[in-house]
């Protein structure tokens, strides 16, 4: 039987969803009445009055509530999902507005009709009194605080947090060299194609809940859920149907809808569902990445850094449900494969009049290695060397591994690398894209009027954050296994994964493994799928199941066969004893044999009944044991695994109209053993093109008064297959993480991290013009151009007005005339 | 149109139309307004033609009406009334194999969550019908109007040439013709 670890088989998934029999949310509840929401039309207002009157008589409508028809728990804020000791002001929304709104498309009313057109058209019927206030809108109108979101949350800061390791201050000032930088990254958001949707139907007779809905987790929803409704876990089912990606936004639970929509399903005695549409998911569902940073950075004259103070302001929209987690991660993920010296880091977590913040794929990271990678080019561009050899010099060394930042991480334990080798990884980079052959491919070019610039961007990233997951593996008569653990999918491939996984841990052939993901009914202990973690934490929860069933499966059909355990095998599904081809009993017999029965139900089941035979004095089922050939496992480790990555990029920039273009994209990655490459490429181009679209197109254009005026894919620039390089060449480091059975590191987020990064470089090698704001289009890279003609007009002699304290020219290759970072 | 007022709510007035997809024939009664993607979804529960952003934009709910590709978004089902509609259900052979563009997909790892690629197939479908042997450029060129946010579009690009690969093995007469006609009514 061939090892199914690591190779890059098809997916199974895949001929269901080809043959248009995937389920996603809306393809469910044809009978299920719908609904649509009244929203706010204002960033900032009081709601003075709802009259519902005029929507009561639309045709076919069930049902019209307002807050005021909240009760009990649900008449509260939703949960503060993550709570921090540094997050002093944490406020979260109502399922319903409660007296005020405070961003577009906050839910103030919910109608209910036999189907969306009328839901709709009698949510516009519905009339509502507004008292606009003054909205604040970005992060500096948030910092300035002139006016507040919340009236009792002082400066609109929720959180502030401060971390150091060392005296930051102290090392910079010692340092022969520093510089200053102001760092800009705007918002973007997840934009799976298939934005959020609820189904619930409640019975009556059983008095039991279910609720399907498209979400990152389900275990999660549940608890919400019944909480909210005041029902027992044991009441309530959570299913994830297919979801049509997440990344990221589908992880906030219980959404306002989330809660609504089962409580309704329940007071109506009918089957709710809610199927968001896009404009609703622009502007009701969640946002991320805007953050404003100031760096101050110390380092010799060889370029190692010496200290690093970095404060910034995180930008968390009008809630706050999901805690501090980005800005924490920026905080300690910024850090990179670097040594940073003494580090200080400190952020405020800042409300504003948009929608909240969840993480995007990523999350808090690609700010993170912006804020990094941008003071490393900078501090190269001072001494005049080389980008790489700046980078190399900083590097954690693999003898350093397991390496310690005196921090503490996301998920509340120590900033420890377990494992990595950045000078390798750098290496297969350079060697990739050709770095030291670049010099005279810009000469050549630039010969032809054409404009190169090469650039690169590192990271590191902690993925499999815990606590725990779980998992449950039992073999069926039929020979067939069923794999259940609790967490979700969106498209990751898991169903295959963890496939692979249960078939060489178990010795089954993988066309008889039938994986479920995201039912409580078939596992209800479970977290969730973010942070890079199935791999990781049901990879391995999977594999410590099988390896339990592989070990009862051996022990009772060797008690069978009268042979040793220690002798047997199992191969492609048979359980034999080793060398002895003709032993053999069919895992699927194993499982008959291993449950004692009184009747039978089939052929096979006879061999298991009470006069089939047996040693008559001893119990059919031994002290401590249990019928069946199944287990469950958790795995929970001390803390999470770090995978690593670099990736290169040369674009050109057209010298009239400031279109960028990719000309190539180099990626070499290290997410530990790989289950199976396919997958993990599939997963490397989908965040590279999160990446260019974050870096080079999206951004969420609110006007001052907080309207989102790109709220549809017309107008928001998601990257279309124009947009993408037409390459993306990969390269694999595999250095195992020695803190899980499978040495596994997540891939999930990694493509999209450095994308910000990486093209600020490589515009900025082209143009030799600091960037420090993304994500850059081409109109901003005109101005740009212009303001940097202006300024040279004023300062002939050099580019004095622009940079901090960088002297010297842009040094790999043969950087001509100007200098100067940060600003 | 210019009779819209007050005596005319948008649900007032069903429309009877027959609809032929994927070889079947449906009669439905709808009101005007029903979007041609929600009659396919809801009134006939063909669930595989997606919608993802309901302004054309997207490419998700693209299906064949008369052999042509079109958002089924942004038009009624009562102006569809005697099309043949072929959605992604129709796209596979009589015998139940896939179509080679539905093959290449899978070969390539051209789908990730699934959800756009209903209407990538079935642009790919009507493409290669008219350009059997595309260059990469032109392959790009084909699902330059369908937006996919898992793939990064890299094996999609693959999938359209591997399959035009399969169907010129197969001598054109795999995919050529998706079920869009009458052919399978007595199957079905």
């Amino acid at each position: 039987m061939t090892a199914m670890f690591g190779e890059p088989i098809p997916r199974v998934e895949d001929d269901r969803l080809l043959r248009g029999g995937g389920a996603y949310l809306d393809d469910l509840g044809h009978d299920a009445l719908a609904v649509a929401y009244v929203r706010s039309p204002h960033a900032h207002a009081r709601v003075l009055g709802i009259d519902v009157s005029g929507a009561l008589d639309v045709d076919g409508v069930a049902a019209i509530y307002t807050y005021q028809d909240l009760q009990g728990r649900l008449a509260e804020p939703l949960p503060l999902l993550i709570p921090h000791p540094a997050l002093t002001h944490g406020r979260t929304g109502y399922p319903l507005a409660a007296g005020e709104v405070n961003y577009v498309g906050e839910p103030v009313a919910m109608v209910i009709a036999a189907d969306r057109y009328l839901a709709e058209d009698a949510a516009e019927l519905i009339m509502v009194d507004y008292e606009p206030l003054p909205a604040v809108v970005g992060v500096d109108e948030a910092r300035a605080a002139g006016h507040l979101v919340h009236d009792d949350v002082p400066g609109n800061v929720a959180g502030h947090l401060v971390q150091e390791h060392g005296d930051a201050a102290a090392a910079i000032a010692a340092a022969p060299r520093t510089l200053d930088l102001d760092l800009y990254v705007e918002r973007s958001a997840s934009t799976p194609l298939e934005g959020r949707g609820v189904l619930a139907r409640w019975d009556p007779e059983s008095r039991r809940l279910r609720i399907w809905t498209s979400t990152q987790t389900s275990t999660g929803v549940r608890a919400a859920v019944a909480a909210k409704l005041g029902l027992a876990l044991a009441d309530v089912d959570v299913i994830t149907p297919d979801v049509g990606g997440g990344f990221g936004v589908k992880i906030v639970h219980p959404w306002p809808e989330e809660v609504l929509v089962p409580w309704a399903a329940r007071a109506l005695g009918r089957p709710v569902k809610y199927t968001e549409d896009r404009l609703e998911h622009f502007v009701a569902s969640a946002h991320e990445r805007g953050q404003r940073h100031q760096v101050r950075v110390g380092f010799d004259d060889d370029g190692r850094l010496l200290g690093l103070d970095v404060r910034f302001w995180h930008d968390n929209g009008a809630y706050i449900p999901y805690g501090l987690i980005v800005p924490i991660i920026t905080s300690t993920q910024l850090l990179g494969p670097y040594k940073p010296g003494a580090y200080r880091v400190e952020f405020s977590s800042l409300y504003t009049n948009t929608v909240i913040v969840a993480p995007y794929r990523g999350a808090g990271r690609p700010q993170g290695v912006f804020v990094m990678e941008r003071t490393m080019d900078a501090i190269a561009a001072a001494l005049g060397l080389d980008r790489t050899v700046v980078r190399e010099r900083n590097f954690i060394r693999p003898e350093e591994m397991p390496y310690d930042h005196g921090l503490i991480f996301q998920d509340g334990r120590p900033l420890i690398y377990d494992s990595g080798d950045y000078p390798a990884v750098l290496a297969k980079l350079k060697a990739l894209i050709g770095w030291d052959g670049f010099a005279a491919e810009r000469a050549a070019a630039l010969e032809q009027g054409r404009r190169l610039g090469i650039g690169l961007a590192c990271y590191v990233e902690g993925t499999g954050v815990g606590p725990y997951e779980g998992a449950h593996v039992v073999v069926e008569t039929s020979g067939k296994v069923k794999v259940a653990t609790g967490l979700t999918s969106q498209g990751q491939g898991h169903q295959t994964v963890l496939a692979q996984i249960t078939a060489d841990e178990l010795g089954v052939p993988i066309g008889d493994i039938e994986v479920v993901t995201g039912d409580t009914r078939a596992f209800g202990y479970a977290v969730g799928t973010f942070a890079s973690r199935t791999a990781v934490m049901s990879g391995s929860a999977v594999a410590l199941a099988a390896r339990a069933v592989r070990a009862k499966a051996i022990r009772v059909a060797a008690a069978a066969l009268e042979a040793s355990p220690e002798d047997m095998e199992i191969t492609d599904g048979i359980v034999r004893i080793k060398g002895d081809p003709e032993s053999g009993i069919a895992i699927g017999t194993v499982a008959v044999l291993s449950n004692p029965l009184r009747y039978a139900f089939d052929e096979a089941a006879q061999a298991a009944t009470q006069f089939a035979g047996g040693d008559i004095d001893a119990p059919p089922v031994a002290e401590g044991d249990e019928p069946g050939i199944e287990g469950r496992q958790f795995f929970s480790p001390i803390r999470s695994t770090f995978a690593s990555g670099m990736h290169a990029a040369i674009v050109e920039t057209d010298q009239e109209t400031a279109e960028i273009k990719v000309l190539r994209y180099c990626v070499v990655h290290d997410c530990g053993t790989l289950i199976n490459p396919r997958i993990v490429e599939g997963q490397i181009h989908g965040g590279v093109a999160q990446g260019v679209g974050g870096a080079l197109y999206e951004r969420m254009a609110y006007d001052e008064t907080g309207q989102l005026q790109n709220a549809s894919f017309m107008d928001f620039l998601m990257p279309y297959v124009s947009e993408v390089p037409e390459r993306i060449e990969i390269d694999h480091l595999q250095t195992p993480s020695p803190l899980n059975p499978l040495g596994v590191k997540g891939a999930g987020e990694a493509g999209v991290i450095p994308g910000a990064a990486l093209f600020a470089a490589a515009i900025e090698d082209a143009e030799q013009l600091p960037i420090t704001s993304m994500p850059i289009s081409p109109s901003d890279l005109f101005e740009l151009r212009r303001n940097a003609a202006a300024s040279a007009a004023l300062w002939p002699s050099g580019p004095a007005g622009r940079g901090a304290r960088g002297e010297r020219p842009l040094a790999d290759g043969a950087a001509p005339d100007t200098a100067g970072h940060g600003r | 149109m210019t009779e819209f007022g007050a005596s005319t709510h948008p649900s007032d007035g069903l429309f009877d139309v027959r609809l032929v997809v994927n070889g079947v024939t449906h009669d439905v009664r709808v009101p005007s307004r029903r979007l041609l993607s929600d009659c396919l979804r809801h009134d006939l529960r063909l669930t595989g033609t997606h919608v993802g952003c309901e302004h054309g934009v997207c490419g998700a709910c693209t299906v064949l009406v008369d052999g042509t590709a079109v958002r089924s978004c942004l038009m009624l089902a009562v102006s569809a009334d005697g099309a043949a509609i072929t959605t992604v259900e129709g796209l596979t052979e009589p015998d139940g194999t896939l179509s080679p563009v539905q093959q290449a997909f899978a070969d390539c790892h051209g789908l990730q969550c699934g959800f756009c690629t209903p209407g990538f197939l079935i642009t790919i479908t009507a493409a290669l019908a008219g350009s059997p042997d595309p260059s990469e450029a032109v392959a790009r060129e084909i699902i330059g109007g369908n937006l996919c946010r898992c793939t990064g579009y890299q094996n999609i690009v693959r999938a359209v040439l591997r399959a035009a690969e399969l169907r010129r093995s197969a001598g054109g007469s795999l995919g050529s013709s998706p079920r869009a006609g009458t052919a399978r009514a007595a199957a079905s």
